[in-house]
Order: structure tokens, then sequence, then C-alpha cells
């Protein structure tokens, strides 16, 4: 538990975000997901890691209620599919999906993070235009807020949709492979914004991802997922048993191999 | 009312009201069906507003009522079917689009007015339109500016991305269902003007052409509102000073439009022009780099 979500304790207040206790998942009768236990709380930064296949996705489809299940899921509280207000979770898909034709500039697509939150058919007041231009200029896409997204580089664009998230302010950050395939510059920026929001906000991010490297170091936990849970824990506990977390996805057999 | 050559006639007036309440009105909601890539949906529509009309005249009502009843209900009952995915959005379109002319002419042989009237629905009389049917339409040219206004932001963020719109809190399914008689209604406002075969042109054409122009949603919808007004105004003027069907001219109209926007967007991008029009780096509904996953 970081020192931030220990304070928030001991206010009194929840400081659980996300849980999931026994969720086991088949496809076709193939299990993907078994007997899997993941606790995220308020201002804690965990990574999801694990080779294709190892059910990261499935795991984050049923937290996010897309996927319904039998077990113990909760989010903010609630079973995912009963979360009213939804917006205070903020979702980067891992392949963000705006119709290859779709004209749309920077800033309409961050705007539409805060749509959920004002009530989508009332109109943006001031502090939904800050809350947008302050998402904007977390990732360092300000200058080029009505630019065509589809004109951008590819970690332009991830960008783009990690401020979209960012617009509504989250008390719980999702983020679907934000970095693979992005430039150091956009690394960088990434991690400078996730940190400060969690800073900031005690937001909680879970990362899934196959690359830690530009946040190998800033993390409190990592879960490492096959199928069910390999290990949870600080990642220098995890460096202590001989795994490094600058991997790369053709690493990953190995260090599975030193948790086995 | 005085209005300058061509539009000094009052049935030339009310023509001008009608065709503009549509052209203007029509591609604002065609936007989020070509970004759905549902631009065929004005047509399967288009087809069931031909059977609200023949069952209309089977029973003594009023054809309009007629169409705008059959379509909405239609159009709620094929998002109904793409929804719940148990059948693509092209099929369920197909099957409206099929039952509609059928019904529509076997009702009609029922009626016994197989005849010219139904020229004037399937492809327009715009210079025929009675002040009543203009009242109608500005009517339901006015639910759908308001409805606009008040969900466009919306309807903008759930045809971008579905999935991460329902994470997001955004109510998905009335919000489709709300854009499918949204389209309902234009359809049912444009039969008169340019004919329910034609319908979904006018819907589709003008923003073909705007998203060539734009670099946001916002723009799109400005430029494919304009380009839609002027093929009504250049379609009607021709129409009149050369005889010509007005329905017919006005979608060509919106095609050359398209055309036009074509060639100076080609030719933006040849001459280097501003960045924006550099050809996309990524096209965002392929796959971005990272492996999938179970």
């Amino acid at each position: 538990m970081s020192g931030l979500s220990r304070a928030y304790e001991a206010r009194g207040s929840t400081v659980e975000l996300a849980s999931l206790e026994g969720v086991s998942f088949s496809f076709d009768g193939d299990p993907i997901l078994e007997d899997v236990h993941l606790r995220i709380e308020r201002g804690e930064f965990v990574a999801l890691v694990g080779p294709n296949g190892s059910g990261k996705s499935t795991l984050l489809r049923i937290l996010l209620g897309l996927l319904p299940v039998e077990g113990a899921v909760r989010l903010l509280g609630q079973p995912p599919d009963e979360l009213r207000d939804r917006w205070r979770v903020g979702y980067v898909p891992q392949r963000p999906m705006l119709a290859g034709d779709q004209v749309a500039s920077v800033e309409e697509v961050v705007a539409a993070g805060r749509l959920a939150r004002r009530g989508w058919w009332r109109r943006f007041r001031r502090e939904d235009r800050e809350a947008i231009g302050h998402a904007l200029e977390s990732v360092g896409l300000l200058p080029l807020r009505h630019r065509r997204v589809s004109h951008l580089s590819i970690g332009q664009q991830q960008r783009v949709f990690i401020a979209r998230a960012f617009a509504s302010e989250p008390d719980l950050l999702v983020l679907d492979e934000p970095i693979s395939g992005v430039d150091a510059e956009s690394q960088r920026r990434f991690r400078a914004s996730l940190l400060h929001t969690i800073e900031d906000h005690e937001t909680g991010v879970l990362l899934v991802s196959h690359e830690l490297g530009a946040v190998a170091d800033d993390l409190d936990r990592v879960v490492v997922l096959k199928g069910r849970v390999l290990f949870d824990g600080p990642p220098q506990e995890l460096m202590a048993r001989g795994v490094s977390l600058g991997v790369h996805p053709e690493d990953l057999p190995f260090w599975l191999e030193e948790l086995r | 009312m005085t209005l300058p050559w061509p539009f000094e006639r009052e049935y030339m007036q009310l023509a001008l009201a009608a065709g503009l309440v549509v052209g203007v009105c029509g591609p604002l909601i065609g936007a989020f069906l070509v970004q759905k890539r549902m631009s065929l949906m004005g047509d399967g529509l288009g087809h069931l507003a031909f059977a609200g009309v023949a069952g209309a005249i089977l029973l003594g009502v009023w054809p309009l009522w007629g169409a705008l009843l059959f379509t909405v209900v239609g159009a709620l009952a094929v998002e109904a079917l793409r929804a719940r995915g148990k059948t693509s959005g092209d099929l369920a379109l197909a099957i409206a689009f099929y039952v509609g002319i059928a019904s529509g002419v076997v009702m009609l042989g029922l009626a016994g007015s197989l005849n010219a009237t139904v020229f004037t629905y399937l492809f327009g009389q715009i210079l025929t339109v009675t002040g009543r049917e203009v009242a109608v339409v500005a009517g339901l040219g006015g639910i759908i500016v308001v409805a606009f206004a008040l969900s466009r932001r919306a309807l903008f963020a759930i045809v971008g991305d579905e999935e991460w719109a329902r994470v997001a809190g955004l109510p998905v399914g009335a919000l489709n269902a709300l854009l499918a008689v949204l389209t309902a209604i234009i359809v049912v406002a444009a039969m008169r003007v340019v004919g329910l075969l034609l319908v979904a042109a006018l819907m589709v054409l003008p923003v073909a052409g705007g998203q060539l122009l734009a670099r946001s949603f916002g723009g799109t919808l400005l430029w494919s509102s304009a380009i839609g007004g002027a093929s009504v105004i250049a379609g009607l003027v021709a129409a009149r000073t050369l005889g010509l069907a007005p329905s017919g001219t006005i979608v060509l109209f919106a095609a050359g439009i398209f055309l036009i926007a074509a060639l100076v967007s080609a030719l933006r991008r040849r001459l280097g022009g501003p960045a924006d029009a550099e050809p996309p780096a990524l096209r965002l509904g392929e796959p971005m780099a990272g492996g999938d996953d179970a």
C-alpha cells in the first residue's frame, strides 16, 4: 500500500477501488482464468503483466463489467454492471477505435471523456473546459488540440486516448497496453502524466502491459498473470528473485520460468 | 412574401422552404450514419416509408403520418437487431428494404393506387408541396435540430467507439435508438423533396464532401449542412430554368460538389498544403501495435 492510501485509510474512507476474489472464467470449456484474486487501492500504481493468451484482457473486461462472471467482482464498491458513476473509471482501450475515416480533432475526442461526468445532454461549464485543457496539457497535446487525430503519429494518437480518460478526472485509471510501439518521447510524457495524476488526485492505476521499461521504478505492485496469479507484490521482490522488469515480450517466457 | 426570381412564385417558395429544411438537417444526421458505416440506413428506411405511405393510402389516412409511423417503428426494430448482434447492420437493412417495398406494392395494389401517385413518393415532387406539408416538414426539422443540439457530442462519442462509450458510462443503447428515430424523421421529411429512392443521397453525399474539407467533426457538420443547403438552392434554380426534374437535379448538384471537394482536397495534398492535409500516418480503425490477448 502506498503512503497516500495509508493516509486515506487513516481518515476512515474506503481505499479499495477494485477487487476480484476467486474469479474463474472459461470459454468453450477452456479455462482462461482460475481463482484470480486482485485488489487495487486509491493512489496505487499496479502493473498487470503476462504473456499473450495469459488472460490479461479477459480479466480487464471482467473488471470493467463488459464480461459478466460468477464470483466476487467489485468496481468502486459495486458489482461492475451496477456501477452508476462510470466516469469514475477512466479507460484506455488496447486498440482505440476511431472509425478509419472519422474526421475528429484532438480536442473533440478528449472532450468526449468529460460527457458522462457532466451529463451528455448538458452544456460544458468552465470546470469541464478546464479539465479538458488540463488533460490535453498533461499529455503534451495542448498545442495540437485542433489537429485531426488521424494525422498524428501513433504515439501522439495514444496520448489522445489517454487524455480522454484523464478528462473525467477518474478515481481509477485502467490502461490496456498503452505504450507498446510508442516512441520514447511519448513514453516519457506518458510516465510523467501518470505519476502526476497518482500524486495529485490519488488516482489508482492499473496498467496492463508487455513492457514496463518506462515505469518499472514507479510501480507499487506487479501482478504476473498466466491463467492464475503467479506473483503479486512489489517490483523489488520480483527483482530479488532474479526477474528483470525492463522486459520485452520475448523475455517473458524466461522470467515466467523463474516464478514457477 | 417577395423573393427574387426564380423564387417569386408561391410554389417555388414552398419548395425552397421544404428543401432547405431537408438539405440542412439531412447531413446533420447523415454525418453520424457515415461514421458508423451505416450510410445505407436512410435507404432501407426509405423503403419502409414506402410501405407506410401505401398503408396510409389503403386506410385513407394522410400518407405522411403512415410513413412516419412505419419508419420510426422500423428504425427502432433495425437498431434492436443490430445492437443484439443477431444479424449485421447490413443484413438488417436489407431485410427492411425488401419487406418495405414488397408490402408497399401489395398494399397499393389492394388500394387500386398502383399508378402515377407512386412516383411522387419514390422520386419526390417538391414543386407541388402544400403549405400543410411544409409546416410538417418544418416541424420535423425543428425536432431534429433540438435533438441534435442536445445529443451531438454524445452521438459523436458512441459512433467513434461504442465499447469505450459503454465503459465511460454513456447510455449507448438509448443514444443508438435516438439516432435511429432521428434518421426515420429526416427520411419522412425528405420524402416529398427528393423522393424515397434518393432520400439517403441528401444525407450522405454532402457529408462525403464535407469530410474532405474539414479537420474536425464540428467542421464536417458545418460544411455538410452548407453543401446540403447549397445543393437544394442550385437544384431548384436549375430545375426552374432548364425544366429539369428537381429531385434528381438537387442530388446531382450534391454529387458535383463532392467531386469538387475531392479535387480540392487532392490538390491541397499535392501542393503540400497545411500539415493537416498530409496523408494519415495511421488509420485508427486498424490494429495498433501490440499483440492480442485472450
